[in-house]
C-alpha cells in the first residue's frame, strides 16, 4: 500500500502560526515517519499507526478525486465576503490530501488567517474525528462549541478544536446541522467532550446521540430557551422560572 | 485507575447498602462551603469516608459573558473577560486582544509586546500564590495564605500603579496598550523580582519537606498524562503528569520566543508534583520578567487600529497559556462592530471535569486537596 | 455561729486539700475559684491564641476593641449570648440541648483532682489520674450525641471522626499514663500511686521530673502522651472533627449562639486539663525549678519573687506599647485603657512580693506557667501543621503510638525492677 508511508505528514504543517520548533516542544519533534513512538514527552498510548490505517485505503480508491471546489456550496458565511480582509483560501497539505481523496466533497479544508479547518458533511463526522484521532494523533480536543446562523437552513455550525501533541499543530473541524438534527457524541474519542457537549446542549440545544448524561450544566434544569441561539432575546429572561425558583418578579 | 471515559454518570437516587445494613451516604458539599473556591458544588457520594463519585454542579455564577460578548462592541467587551477568571484577569485580557487582532490582522508593537509580557507573568505568580495559600489553607496549613497574600500584594500594587486597577485590571487595549508604563515601573518589577525570590524559598520552606504535608499530597488525586489529556487538562495539572507542553512554547503568542524560560514537569502527577511543578513555574516566571525588563525596547506602544472596530468575516481560534491551562478564544466576525459570537475555551472548566476521575475510591478530605489542586476559579468554570 | 467560724477555721491550719479534709466550705470556695480561674483562663486564651497565630501569620490581630483588642473575648462572649440559639428542624430537640452541657460538664469535672499546689486543689482521690481520664473521655460522648441531635451530614461524619479518634488515642495516652505511674513506685516501700498530688510528691522524692527519669524513657512517654494530648483534644494538626475546609464545623455545624460558646469553652478547658495531666505526670507539677537542687532561704525568696516580676514585666510591657500607641486623641481612651491594665498588671506584681500571698501564690504560679508553656505549643502547632487526613491519623494512633506505648510499659516495667530482676537471676543461678 503506498499510502502507508505517506500518509503521516512530515514535520510540523507549513502553516500552523508560527510553528515553534523549539527542542522543548513536546510535538515539534521531528516526526518519524510512523509517527508512533517518538515522543519522551506525551504519553500517547498509541498503537503503531500501520494497524488502524489498514482499514482505510479500500475506500481510499473508491472516489475519484475530485478537482477542489473552490467555492463549496456548504460555505460557513451566508454574507458575500467583503472586498476587504482576508478570505479562507483552499488548504493543502499531505493530510489533507488523502483526507480529499477518500472523501471527495464531503470535506472542505480550508485554511484563513492561518488556521486550517475542514468543513465537513454531517454524515461524515463520527469516521472523520475517528480517523483525526487515530490516525493522526489529534489526541486532545480543545474545545466543542457552536454557532447559530439563524438565516441559514442548516442553522448550525458544530466546531472541534483539535490539538495534536505529536504534530504541534491545531485543526477546527466544522459541520452544518439543521435545528433538530442530532450529532453523533464524541465522548467515546474524547473524554473532555462530556461537559462540552453539555454546555453546547445547554446554549443552543443540539442534542448529542450517544451522550451517557446529556443534560443542562450551567443553567438550572428547568430553564426554558437555549440562550446562545440569536433569536433568544436577552431581555426575555425566563421569568418563570425566576418566580418560581427565586420568588422573584424577574431576574432584570 | 478508571478509564475517564468509561465513567458512568452518578446514580444519586438509589444508594445501596453497604454494611451492616448502613447506606451510602450522598452529601452536598457547597455551593456555600469553605472549601469549594466560591459556588461550586459537589455532590459526593460515600461508603464511609471512601468516595464512590461525585458530581460536580456548576453555574451558580454564570453571567452569560458569551451572550453579552455578542451584545458589545469589540472594544466594550474588554474589560468583561477580566471578570472570568478574576484572579488572573491580565491573561484573559492578554488571550481576548491578541485573538481580536488576529483577527484584524495587526500586530501589538514591540515594546507593548514587552509590557504585556510582563504583566501576564506577574499576574501568573499571583494567580499561583493566591493557589498555593488557598490550598494550603484546604490542607489545614493556615498560615502559607498569610504569606502569600502579602507578597501578591506586592504585584496587585504595580498592576494599580499602572492601570489604576488591582483585581479586573484590563491593562491591555486591542493593537496593544492604553497607558505608557509610568515612571519607576521597571524599576518597581526589578524590585518586586529580588524581593519575591527569598519570599518563595520561604513557602517552600514551610511545606516542601513537612512531613504531613507529604503525606496529605504525595499520591493523592493521581492522574496520568494520558487521561490528562483525554480529559482535556492543560495547564500545571497537565504538566505534573509529565507532559511537557505549555503553549507558550509551542506555539508561542505573543514574544514568548525571545524569552529563555523552561517548562518544569512533574512525573507522578499526584497533588505533591504539581504542588512543586507550580513552585517552579513561579521561578521560572520570574526568569521572564528579569529578562523582559531587561529588553524593554522604546517604541510606540499601540499598533494602527481603527477606531471603529470592525473585523472581515471570518473566525479565529487564538489560545495563550493562562496561569491554569489553556485559554482559548474562538471568535467569529460577520463584519460588523459586534463580535457575532464569541467562545471562550476556560481551562478551569475543562480541568474540573477531571475532579470525578481524580478523587474516585480517595477519601472526602483527598476531595478537598484535589479542589485545591486543580486552581478552579469558579467565574472562569460558569462564565 | 461561732460553731461555723471554727468550721471554716479549722480547715486552714491543715496540710490537705478541702476535699480530703471534709470541709464542705473550702471545698465550695476552691470550687469556685477554679471555675472563675478557669474561665479566666479560657479568655485569656482565645486573645493570646488570636495574637500569636496573628504575629506568626505577618498580621496584627484584633487591634480594636481594647488597646490591642484586650477587650475583643469580652466582645465576642457578648455576641455569642445575644446570638439568635437555633435548633435545626429536624434535630433531636432534647439531645441536642443536652449535648454542650455534657461536654461542659465533663471538662470542667476534671478539675476537680487537678493539683495547683499541695494543698491548692479541690479534693485529692487516691485514684486521681483514672479519675481524670474517665471523665476527660465522656467528652466523646456529648461529641456524638451533638453530631447526632443534629441530623445533618457533616455533623454526623464529624461526630464519628471525632470518637474513633478520641477512643483510639485514649489508649497510647493511656499506656504512657500507666509508664509514668509505675516510676511513682521507686520508693523504700515501693507503693506506687494514682493520686496527682501523690505523683508530683513522687517526683519531689525522687529529686527528678519523670520527663528525665529512665532517660529516654520518660521522654518517649510525655512524647506520646504530647502527640495523643492533641488529637485528644482535637487541636491542629488532628482537628479532624472540625476540620473547617472539609466538615464545614464538624459535630457544632448546627450550633449556634450560647450552645456553640459551650463547646468552644469545653474545648478549651480541656485543652488545659490535658496539659495539666502532663504536667503533673512529666514536669513535676508544682514544683518550682530545682526543688531539691538549690534549697535554702536565699534560692526559696528567689523563686518566690518570680510570680511577682513576671506581673512586673508584664506591666512594664503594657506601659511601653502605652508609650508607642499613637497621640491622636482618637486613641485617648485606647491608650488610657492600656496604661489601666498595665496598672492593674503592676499593682498584682507588687502584691505579690508580700510575704504572705508570695509564700502561697508560687505554687500556682508554677503549674500555670507549665500549662501555659502547653497551651502556646498548641498555638505553635496550629500555625505551622497542615491537617492530618483520617486514615493516616488512625495509622498514628494504631500503628505507631499504641506499639512504642506498650515497648514503653514493658521497658520501664523492667528497668524500674533491675534490681529485683537481678537478685531473682542470681538466685536461680546460686541454687
Amino acid at each position: 500500500m503506498p499510502d502507508e508511508t505517506k500518509s503521516p505528514p512530515p514535520p510540523p504543517p507549513e502553516n500552523e502560526k508560527p510553528t515553534a520548533d523549539k527542542p522543548a516542544t513536546p510535538g515539534g519533534v521531528k516526526s518519524t515517519p510512523s509517527g508512533s513512538v517518538q515522543s519522551e514527552t506525551t504519553t500517547t498510548p498509541s498503537k503503531p499507526s500501520p494497524s488502524s490505517e489498514t482499514s482505510t485505503p479500500p475506500k481510499a480508491a473508491a472516489p475519484a478525486t475530485p478537482a477542489k471546489p473552490a467555492a463549496p456550496a456548504a460555505a460557513g458565511h451566508p454574507a458575500p465576503p467583503k472586498p476587504a480582509g482576508p478570505v479562507p483560501t483552499p488548504w493543502d497539505s499531505p493530510l489533507v490530501a488523502k483526507y480529499k481523496r477518500e472523501y471527495g466533497t464531503g470535506i472542505n479544508p480550508l485554511t484563513h488567517l492561518g488556521q486550517n479547518y475542514f468543513e465537513v458533511d454531517r454524515s461524515l463526522i463520527p469516521e472523520i474525528l475517528q480517523l483525526l484521532r487515530d490516525d493522526e494523533k489529534f489526541d486532545y480536543c480543545v474545545d466543542l462549541t457552536a454557532v447559530h446562523y439563524p438565516k441559514r437552513e442548516k442553522q448550525f455550525d458544530v466546531v472541534w478544536v483539535l490539538y495534536s501533541f505529536q504534530r504541534n499543530e491545531r485543526i477546527r473541524v466544522k459541520t452544518q446541522i439543521a435545528d433538530g438534527e442530532t450529532v453523533p457524541s464524541s465522548v467515546p474519542l474524547w473524554a473532555t467532550c462530556n461537559w462540552l457537549e453539555r454546555e453546547v446542549y445547554d446554549m443552543f440545544g443540539i442534542k448529542f446521540d450517544g451522550h451517557p448524561d446529556l443534560k443542562r450544566i450551567l443553567l438550572p434544569d428547568g430553564w426554558k430557551g437555549f440562550p446562545l441561539r440569536k433569536d433568544y432575546g436577552i431581555l426575555q429572561q425566563d421569568n418563570e422560572w425566576v418566580q418560581i425558583n427565586l420568588g422573584i418578579e424577574s431576574g432584570q | 485507575m478508571t478509564d475517564p471515559r468509561s465513567l458512568s454518570p452518578l446514580d444519586l437516587e438509589t444508594p445501596d447498602k453497604t454494611f451492616l445494613d448502613a447506606n451510602e451516604l450522598v452529601i452536598n458539599m457547597g455551593p456555600q462551603h469553605p472549601a469549594t473556591h466560591g459556588v461550586l458544588r459537589v455532590i459526593l457520594r460515600l461508603d464511609g469516608e471512601k468516595v464512590l463519585g461525585l458530581e460536580c454542579v456548576i453555574g451558580y455564577l454564570h453571567r452569560g459573558v458569551e451572550k453579552i460578548a455578542e451584545n458589545r462592541t469589540y472594544t466594550m467587551f474588554n474589560p468583561y473577560v477580566d471578570r472570568m477568571d478574576y484572579v488572573a484577569a491580565v491573561s484573559n485580557g492578554l488571550g481576548y486582544c491578541e485573538a481580536v487582532e488576529k483577527l484584524l490582522s495587526v500586530e501589538a508593537p514591540p515594546r507593548a509586546q514587552y509590557i504585556r509580557v510582563i504583566l501576564t507573568e506577574l499576574n501568573r505568580i499571583a494567580s499561583h500564590q493566591l493557589w498555593l495559600g488557598t490550598h494550603a489553607l484546604d490542607i489545614g496549613a493556615i498560615t502559607p495564605l498569610f504569606y502569600t497574600f502579602r507578597d501578591r500584594e506586592e504585584i496587585l500594587k504595580i498592576f494599580e500603579k499602572y492601570c489604576g486597577a488591582r483585581l479586573t485590571t484590563h491593562a491591555f487595549r486591542i493593537g496593544g496598550l492604553q497607558y505608557e508604563a509610568y515612571d519607576g515601573f521597571e524599576s518597581d518589577v526589578r524590585n518586586f523580582v529580588s524581593f519575591v525570590k527569598p519570599k518563595i524559598d520561604e513557602y517552600e520552606e514551610l511545606l516542601t519537606t513537612n512531613r504531613i504535608w507529604l503525606e496529605r499530597t504525595k499520591g493523592v488525586g493521581v492522574i496520568s498524562g494520558k487521561d490528562a489529556i483525554a480529559l482535556g487538562v492543560t495547564g500545571p495539572v497537565l504538566r505534573a503528569s509529565g507532559v511537557k507542553w505549555d503553549i507558550r512554547k509551542a506555539q508561542p503568542y505573543a514574544n514568548y520566543k525571545n524569552f529563555d524560560f523552561e517548562i518544569p514537569t512533574g512525573e507522578n502527577g499526584d497533588t505533591y508534583d504539581r504542588y512543586i511543578v507550580r513552585m517552579m513555574e513561579m521561578r521560572q516566571s520570574l526568569r521572564i520578567i528579569e529578562q523582559a525588563v531587561a529588553g524593554i525596547p522604546e517604541g510606540p506602544i499601540m499598533a494602527k487600529v481603527p477606531k471603529v472596530m470592525k473585523p472581515p468575516v471570518g473566525e479565529v481560534y487564538h489560545s495563550i497559556e493562562a496561569p491554569k491551562g489553556e485559554l482559548g478564544y474562538f471568535i467569529v466576525s460577520d463584519g460588523s462592530t459586534q463580535p457575532y459570537r464569541v467562545r471562550v475555551r476556560p481551562p478551569s472548566f475543562v480541568n474540573l471535569q477531571a475532579l470525578d476521575v481524580m478523587c474516585r475510591d480517595q477519601l472526602v478530605a483527598d476531595v478537598i486537596a484535589v479542589i485545591g489542586t486543580l486552581d478552579i476559579v469558579l467565574g472562569e468554570v460558569d462564565r | 455561729m461561732h460553731a461555723l467560724v471554727q468550721y471554716i477555721e479549722s480547715y486552714l491550719s491543715s496540710d490537705k486539700t478541702p476535699g480530703a479534709a471534709g470541709n464542705f466550705f473550702w471545698a465550695t470556695v476552691y470550687v469556685l475559684l477554679v471555675f472563675v480561674g478557669l474561665s479566666i483562663a479560657v479568655i485569656a486564651m482565645n486573645w493570646l491564641e488570636r495574637k500569636i497565630l496573628a504575629h506568626m501569620q505577618v498580621r496584627l490581630g484584633p487591634m480594636r476593641v481594647g488597646p490591642h483588642g484586650l477587650l475583643q473575648p469580652i466582645a465576642d462572649a457578648l455576641k455569642l449570648l445575644l446570638k439568635e440559639d437555633i435548633i435545626p428542624d429536624g434535630a433531636d430537640k432534647v439531645v441536642f440541648w443536652i449535648a454542650p452541657f455534657i461536654v461542659v460538664l465533663a471538662a470542667f469535672t476534671v478539675f476537680v483532682v487537678v493539683p495547683f499546689g499541695p494543698t491548692h486543689a479541690i479534693t485529692d482521690m487516691n485514684i486521681g489520674i483514672l479519675f481524670m481520664l474517665g471523665v476527660s473521655s465522656l467528652s466523646v460522648l456529648g461529641i456524638v450525641t451533638a453530631g447526632w441531635a443534629s441530623n445533618s451530614h457533616y455533623p454526623l461524619i464529624g461526630a464519628l471522626r471525632s470518637s474513633a479518634q478520641m477512643v483510639s488515642y485514649e489508649v497510647a495516652m493511656g499506656l504512657a499514663v500507666v509508664s509514668a505511674i509505675l516510676m511513682t513506685s521507686l520508693n523504700e516501700s515501693k507503693t506506687g500511686t494514682l493520686s496527682m498530688i501523690g505523683i508530683v510528691q513522687a517526683q519531689f522524692d525522687q529529686h527528678e521530673w519523670f520527663l528525665f527519669k529512665f532517660f529516654p524513657l520518660g521522654i518517649i512517654a510525655f512524647g506520646i502522651f504530647a502527640i495523643a494530648m492533641v488529637a485528644e483534644t482535637n487541636r491542629a494538626p488532628f482537628d479532624l472533627p472540625e476540620a473547617e475546609s472539609e466538615l464545614t464545623a464538624g459535630f457544632h455545624t448546627e450550633y449556634s449562639g450560647f450552645r456553640w460558646s459551650l463547646f468552644f469553652l469545653a474545648e478549651y478547658s480541656a485543652m488545659i486539663a490535658v496539659s495539666s495531666i502532663a504536667v503533673t505526670l512529666w514536669i513535676g507539677g508544682w514544683l518550682r525549678p530545682f526543688p531539691n537542687l538549690l534549697q535554702g532561704s536565699t534560692w526559696d525568696l528567689a523563686f518566690s519573687s518570680v510570680p511577682g516580676i513576671t506581673f512586673l514585666l508584664l506591666g512594664a510591657i503594657c506601659f511601653y506599647n502605652t508609650a508607642r500607641m499613637p497621640k491622636h486623641p482618637l486613641f485617648k481612651i485606647q491608650t488610657l485603657g492600656l496604661a489601666g491594665f498595665g496598672a492593674v498588671l503592676a499593682l498584682i506584681g507588687l502584691m505579690m512580693f508580700l510575704p504572705p500571698v508570695r509564700e502561697r501564690v508560687g505554687d500556682i504560679f508554677w503549674f500555670s506557667a507549665k500549662v501555659a508553656g502547653f497551651m502556646y505549643l498548641y498555638i505553635w502547632y496550629r500555625g505551622t501543621f497542615p491537617r492530618y487526613r483520617f486514615d493516616q491519623l488512625m495509622k498514628v494512633g494504631w500503628k505507631v503510638l499504641l506499639p512504642t506505648g506498650l515497648a514503653l510499659l514493658i521497658l520501664t516495667a523492667v528497668v524500674g525492677m533491675r534490681a529485683e530482676l537481678l537478685a531473682q537471676v542470681k538466685q536461680v543461678f546460686q541454687r
